[in-house]
């Protein structure tokens, strides 16, 4: 095992209550009806190209990507198409939907390998790997929803020397990275192996946190067990940081590389993606699988069942919730995602997508914001950012709409993860201030270039 | 010791003596001209500096009046929102357009009764960033967020969130229509609307394009969509946007036509006399919530609280 690893500045320790670690991988059944949100990425919403009638096969496109940054959206089931609507999904807006009511069997679509066997030949060369990522929809299932393909397109003048995993899972609660983990080893590993050829790289580095040992093991014994399948993966044990799995603190901790303020990852010639996002590689180019499903962690202290799902996107998450035991008493809070960076919602209802990791409950006592006091200019804000930012001086300057001043302090430079709230001693809401001024920031920066 | 301050008070004294001269003479030889008109028609504007003119403040308005009047003859477009521009232009020795009073206008009822919480907010007070994060408390994606920033905005104290509806409430005593509240609400809820005759106004109290099912949900008087003030109306002053009601005020002759109609109460006006006792009460104050039935309970499996949470 290579020796512990971490990023150097900044960070904090929450508990982590990985309360599902243990829990097998359930497949869960579909509802009658699903309904299936047409913006599942970051960037502009898929354009619906199916109407009100037809009939569609599973893994059958349903939305294409409209522009650079957008994906494909597939149908996650057999049936006929409903209505196309909107339906109010985990923002709390409406959004655009295809309604699909459901065929009792599954009818897959030409070209789908049906097989549970491992498939370790790599057919493809680079360019149609990247085409089939595009293809199949996959996108940055750590939360983010960043398109893959974009990532692999590695710019020209451009060297990718690493790919990444991101295997790190640092938000409490989540467990469904570690879950696939363990129990799709085999298949995760020949992803790595696809991403590798795809940026043309013979390194590929597996960042994970050392609470998951198990895993960590597991990887170890798989690599040395087939040397030759799994030449250049190096598995990485990291300490149990958060956020270890930030894009740029990983590559940091991984290689001691630092991406510049403003860049991408790939000046520092690393690719990083998501363990979820390998394995949904390894299905659609091995098996031609779209991405249809993912697994969604249920949890949360009051949750009686917590449990890892596969869940074929257009679930509405009420029956996730429903299946892990149903609503405790006096739950406040729902989130979408895990407790550091998910965002709570207003309807128990939304449907699954492709960013969703995890569905947290949680109580009063728990979620409850406690009294917030003034700033007692302890800077402990300031020694949790990972990314060497003021946390109390840009929380300042945005309250104050002073965004001349944000921008010298680099708030673009923020990754949104929360350090700064969790450790204020006197509860103040940095992270929302932040993220107002971010917007505001960016938003007047990017008139500017226009210009 | 009394002869120090003595002195130093002396040479101070001579100090500020010569460089007092001095100063008078630079002033007199680096003196700007100005056009004296400048001065005359700033002082008939209110000196606020709230910026409702597009201008940087009152004085950068009076140049422009005094620059445009030398080079076209005319002050047209150029308005203070607040005065009567012909004080200006007969300073510079012309005529401006009639005057024509503005008020801003909340469109937006949904109080809390009308459209009751259905989740919790705990987070930063502004608008622009709740706006991010979720629809609103009572769950349309349209309304009024009720956190203020119009209110924070606005240079004469003049709109306040009544406490008990949550919604912003305009002070028609205080407000000039500047429009800086409009440009400060993420929902583009407020608007600026001329007053009216008599300070007579009808408008649709509801900026929600949704369908009617959707708004229905949410809210007890928000427009639907059902056009019959568009069918009523004998102005041609109602049209549709989207699945929204609109008053045109240049076309409305404010008759309260659409007013009786409406079925959901969407529709306003202000300041038209008392309603005889048989017919049903449509008209009201500006700030005051429409009698209405009361909403349907709204199942809510939890109250949730639309903030990320950071647990210990």
């Amino acid at each position: 095992m290579n020796p512990i690893k971490t990023f150097p500045r900044g960070g904090v320790h929450p508990e982590e209550n990985k309360l599902s670690a243990h829990q097998p991988i359930q497949d869960f059944p579909m509802p009658k009806q699903i309904i299936v949100p047409l913006g599942q990425c970051l960037g502009a919403p898929a354009e619906c190209i199916v109407k009100k009638g037809d009939r569609v096969l599973t893994g059958q496109l349903i939305g294409t990507a409209k522009g650079f940054v957008s994906a494909n959206v597939h149908s996650p089931a057999t049936g006929t198409v409903a209505k196309v609507d909107v339906v109010m999904d985990h923002t709390g807006y409406y959004k655009p939907a295809v309604f699909i009511d459901r065929e009792d069997q599954d009818e897959w679509i030409e070209g789908y390998i049906d097989t549970d066997e491992l498939i370790t030949d790599i057919k493809l060369d680079s360019k149609q790997i990247i085409d089939k990522v595009k293809e199949c929809g996959i996108v940055g299932m750590g939360g983010a929803t960043f398109p893959t393909h974009v990532k692999l397109m590695v710019p020209e003048g451009k060297k990718a020397e690493y790919i990444i995993i991101n295997a790190a899972e640092c938000e409490p609660y989540l467990t469904c990275d570690f879950r696939l983990l363990l129990e799709k080893t085999q298949e995760f590993l020949v992803g790595v192996k696809i991403l590798m050829k795809a940026v043309n790289t013979d390194k590929g580095i597996i960042g994970i946190e050392e609470n998951k040992m198990e895993a960590i093991e597991l990887l170890d014994k798989t690599i040395n067990a087939h040397r030759d399948l799994y030449k250049g993966i190096e598995v990485q044990p990291l300490k149990t940081k958060y956020p270890q799995g930030g894009e740029k603190q990983l590559i940091k901790a991984v290689t001691g590389r630092e991406v510049p303020s403003g860049k991408l990852p790939i000046e520092t010639g690393c690719v990083v993606v998501n363990v979820a996002s390998t394995y949904a590689i390894y299905e659609a180019v091995q098996k031609n699988k779209p991405l249809i499903e993912r697994i969604v962690t249920v949890t949360g202290k009051s949750v009686k069942k917590p449990g890892n799902f596969r869940v074929r996107f257009g679930t509405p998450a009420d029956l996730l919730i429903e299946a892990a035991g149903g609503l405790p008493e006096g739950i406040t809070d729902v989130i979408n995602g895990g407790p550091m960076m998910g965002k709570s919602v207003s309807v128990t209802n939304f449907p699954c997508i492709k960013g969703t990791s995890g569905i947290l409950l949680m109580t009063l006592n728990e979620a409850q914001d406690r009294r917030q006091t003034n700033c007692i200019r302890c800077g402990r804000c300031a020694m949790a950012c990972p990314m060497g930012l003021q946390p109390f001086l840009l929380h300042k300057l945005a309250k104050q709409n002073n965004f001349d001043e944000t921008e010298t302090n680099h708030i673009m430079d923020c990754i949104e993860c929360g350090s700064c709230e969790f450790t204020c001693p006197a509860n103040i809401p940095l992270l929302d201030y932040i993220r107002y001024g971010k917007a505001k920031t960016g938003a007047i920066i990017r008139a500017r270039n226009q210009k | 010791m009394s002869n120090t301050l003595f002195i130093s008070l002396a040479v101070l004294g001579i100090l500020g003596g010569v460089l007092a001269v001095v100063l008078y003479f630079v002033a007199q030889k680096f003196k700007v001209e100005e056009n004296p008109l400048i001065d005359e028609a700033e002082a008939c504007l209110p000196g606020a500096n709230c910026g409702g003119c597009g201008f940087a403040g009152c004085r950068a308005l009076a140049e422009a009046c005094v620059k445009q009047a030398a080079e076209k003859g005319n002050i047209d477009g150029l308005a203070c929102p607040g005065t009567d521009m012909g004080k200006v232009a007969a300073v510079l020795g012309l005529t401006a357009a009639a005057f024509e009073p503005k008020i801003a206008v909340v469109r937006c009822n949904g109080s809390c009764q009308n459209s009751p919480s259905k989740v919790h907010y705990e987070g930063a007070d502004i608008c622009a960033f709740a706006n991010t994060l979720y629809a609103g408390e009572g769950g349309c994606s349209k309304g009024c967020l009720g956190l203020g920033d119009c209110v924070k905005k606005c240079n004469f104290d003049a709109i306040h969130i009544d406490k008990e509806t949550g919604l912003p409430v305009v002070d028609p005593d205080k407000c000039v229509g500047c429009g800086v509240c409009a440009k400060n609400c993420p929902r583009g809820i407020i608007e600026v609307r001329p007053r009216g005759k008599k300070d007579r106004r009808v408008y649709v109290c509801c900026v929600n394009t949704d369908k009617g099912a959707l708004v229905v949900k949410n809210c007890s008087v928000g427009c639907i969509g059902c056009q019959k003030c568009l069918k009523e109306c004998p102005f041609e002053a109602i049209e549709m946007r989207g699945n929204l009601a609109y008053i045109d005020p240049a076309k409305c002759k404010a008759c309260g036509k659409c007013v009786k109609v409406c079925p959901r109460g969407s529709i306003h006006a202000i300041n038209f006399p008392a309603p005889k006792p048989e017919t049903p009460a449509l008209q009201g104050a500006e700030p005051a919530v429409k009698p209405q039935p009361k909403p349907e309970p709204v199942e809510v499996k939890t109250e949730v609280k639309p903030e990320n949470t950071v647990t210990a």
